[in-house]
């Protein structure tokens, strides 16, 4: 089905130029969602629709957002690569990625689905992903380079002024706090616990042996500078060859 | 052709004897079949271990010590007192233990947030603590509701994918290590639900009056349900036991509400950079419904996302008018506070957002003295007697 015809029979549709991204050739929508289907997981994540709407009952996003997980799961199932195409870029970074919707009577895995369908919009550069992913560059950075996630020194009042003033009194006291801390390895400030250096060069190795950093250079090409400057000097240090 | 009713009469039978289907689902056959095409290394359970049911039948054992604790980012980052109330429950029960400096994140609260990874890497992230796991003899006990449920994912991704196995082998073998996995994939609130009886026998404050509303997270049961405990002496069977089977164990009213099945409101990213969806979500689908249905002194959960939430998105609700104002602690803090641990040397609740005094005072603990107390530790601290605190401080 073309965008046009979309656009009759589907009041929900929106095209792509009212909605703000860029129109693409139906063969590159046809290329993306070849990409989601070569997901060795895609097989295991649908099975079909019974259109019950079991995991929309289910879905948080479906409570606050125009979002449907069945949506998700039947555009898959029809291969319809125009409203693929619209998910892409409208509707898949407001899965809450809960897996509620795994309450499917058929077996399907909506979220897994998206979880895919996200990967290939960020391994595509697409706009939704750098949009969604605005402001989140240095979170990317703390897991990829410490390998820890949210670390003690980001709970600043500035990022979250609404978590109340507790957050202040963290902030304030953070070096004092970590060190009344009984577990040697949660000291650190910086990083959730203390993680090996060794341990650190091991997990830089996956990141490029699998492809990931090549990622993050197409929907933020600065971050993927620095990552890849700081991997590559630890590895030559190490006298790690990949 | 004839049709070989025999057989089908047989196969018939044979499944009907079983419950449910689905309990013939057994990642740990899979595993050692594997193990024996010498496709992996299954990292064995070898010292004592209690026995719990599973949601379609499966027994699934848990061992009791000697246990790599898999820290989660959330615990360590920005609620300590979760982690080291796990540590200093284990300690009290007399169960030694390893916290690894090898272990990374196992990334997916960036995965699920951002999916700027891929189904290879966080294989071989996961299979990486896994062997540093192997490696130290300790079996390895998670820590958080999300790397649980994305390791059990990883799980079924490595079974069933002989190519996938080969990419995790060829990296594994760059970092000198063998794909190991471990026998069982276990939750810390697992443990803590396996051994509720021997926490029961150490408690020394009376929970009696305590009334609880439990949020069993989502990554712990919907992500490879089939792995999670259920008991038929908790709701029935027809939710999962843990947690709640805890809060039982110490006395304290658990109350139900009719919101139990809804997720915390989390979101991965949204916590991150679209807070006004998690706010509103952990607000009125949960607090608020506990409020008014359950009136709870305070809502227990079990994973680093959950109490982070639930804990946090408070405030905002509370500048509107909203019917807030729960504590919310992890059933470890409960269980820790339960056997007499510190409110703030160990479970560090000045890290903490919603008002928990009055739970505290509910209990019987002088919370303003249990401050001051601490407050003299921080005194050591900067005057330089201590770098740090340890355990005998905790202790003592």
């Amino acid at each position: 089905m073309t965008a046009a015809r979309h656009a009759e029979t589907d009041a929900h549709y929106k095209a792509p130029d009212v909605a703000g991204y860029a129109e693409v050739p139906h063969e590159a929508k046809v290329r993306l969602f070849e990409q989601i289907k070569g997901d060795i997981r895609f097989g295991d994540y649908l099975y079909g629709c019974y259109e019950c709407g079991v995991c929309v009952a289910a879905c948080p996003s479906a409570r606050f957002y125009d979002f449907s997980p069945r949506r998700i799961a039947q555009a898959a199932a029809r291969e319809d690569v125009d409203l693929i195409y619209q998910q892409m870029q409208e509707d898949i970074w407001e899965c809450s990625q809960c897996f509620s919707c795994l309450r499917c009577p058929r077996g399907n895995n909506p979220g897994g689905i998206i979880t895919i369908m996200r990967e290939v919009a960020v391994s595509n550069g697409l706009a939704s992903a750098k949009e969604a992913l605005v402001g989140y560059s240095r979170i990317i950075y703390k897991i990829m380079s410490t390998g820890t996630q949210v670390s003690p020194d980001m709970l600043r009042p500035d990022a979250f002024l609404d978590w109340g003033p507790e957050t202040g009194d963290v902030s304030d006291n953070l070096d004092l706090w970590r060190r009344a801390l009984p577990p040697e390895t949660m000291h650190t400030t910086s990083t959730g616990w203390s993680v090996a250096d060794r341990t650190l060069v091991e997990l830089y190795v996956i990141w490029l042996q699998t492809g990931v950093l090549d990622m993050i250079a197409e929907v933020d090409r600065d971050l993927h500078s620095i990552l890849q400057e700081l991997m590559e000097e630890r590895l030559e240090e190490e006298g790690i060859e990949l | 052709m004839t049709i070989p009713t025999q057989a089908l009469r047989r196969d018939k039978a044979a499944a009907e004897q079983v419950a449910d289907r689905r309990s013939l689902i057994d990642p740990r056959a899979e595993l050692l079949a594997l193990e024996r095409q010498g496709e992996l290394i299954v990292q064995k359970i070898d010292r004592e271990a209690v026995i719990v049911p599973t949601k379609y039948g499966r027994e699934k054992r848990i061992q009791k010590a000697h246990l790599w604790h898999h820290k989660s980012c959330g615990q360590c980052g920005h609620i300590p007192g979760y982690s080291t109330s796990i540590f200093w429950v284990m300690r009290k029960l007399g169960y030694d233990y390893h916290d690894p400096e090898d272990q990374t994140s196992c990334t997916a609260w960036n995965y699920y947030a951002s999916a700027t990874s891929n189904s290879a890497a966080q294989a071989a992230v996961a299979v990486r603590n896994f062997a540093a796991a192997h490696e130290s003899g300790y079996f390895p006990l998670i820590h958080c509701g999300t790397s649980y449920g994305h390791y059990k994912e990883v799980r079924e991704e490595l079974i069933h994918h002989p190519e996938l196995r080969a990419q995790v082998r060829d990296i594994m073998a760059k970092l000198g290590k063998p794909l190991v996995l471990p026998e069982e994939i276990v939750h810390y609130s697992e443990w803590f639900h396996a051994l509720r009886d021997e926490i029961a026998a150490k408690q020394v404050r009376d929970m009696s009056g305590i009334v609880v509303t439990v949020h069993p997270a989502c990554h712990y049961y919907k992500l490879v349900e089939g792995d999670a405990i259920y008991d038929p002496d908790i709701y029935g069977g027809q939710r999962t036991a843990v947690v709640t089977g805890v809060a039982q164990a110490l006395g304290a009213e658990v109350r139900s509400y009719s919101t139990w099945f809804d997720c915390c409101g989390f979101g991965f990213r949204h916590i991150l950079v679209q807070r006004d969806f998690t706010r509103s979500f952990a607000t009125l689908r949960k607090i608020e419904v506990m409020k008014e249905e359950a009136n709870p002194d305070v809502v227990l959960t079990h994973d680093t996302g959950c109490v982070t939430t639930l804990d946090k998105s408070q405030f905002a609700a509370r500048a509107h008018g909203r019917n807030v104002g729960l504590a919310v602690l992890s059933e470890a803090q409960f269980a820790a506070l339960a056997m007499g641990a510190h409110p703030y040397r160990v479970c560090q609740l000045h890290w903490h957002s919603a008002d928990y005094r009055p739970l505290l005072e509910k209990m019987g603990i002088d919370w303003e003295q249990a401050w001051g107390e601490f407050q003299s530790d921080l005194r050591r601290l900067e005057s330089g007697e201590k770098r740090y605190l340890d355990w005998a401080d905790v202790d003592g």
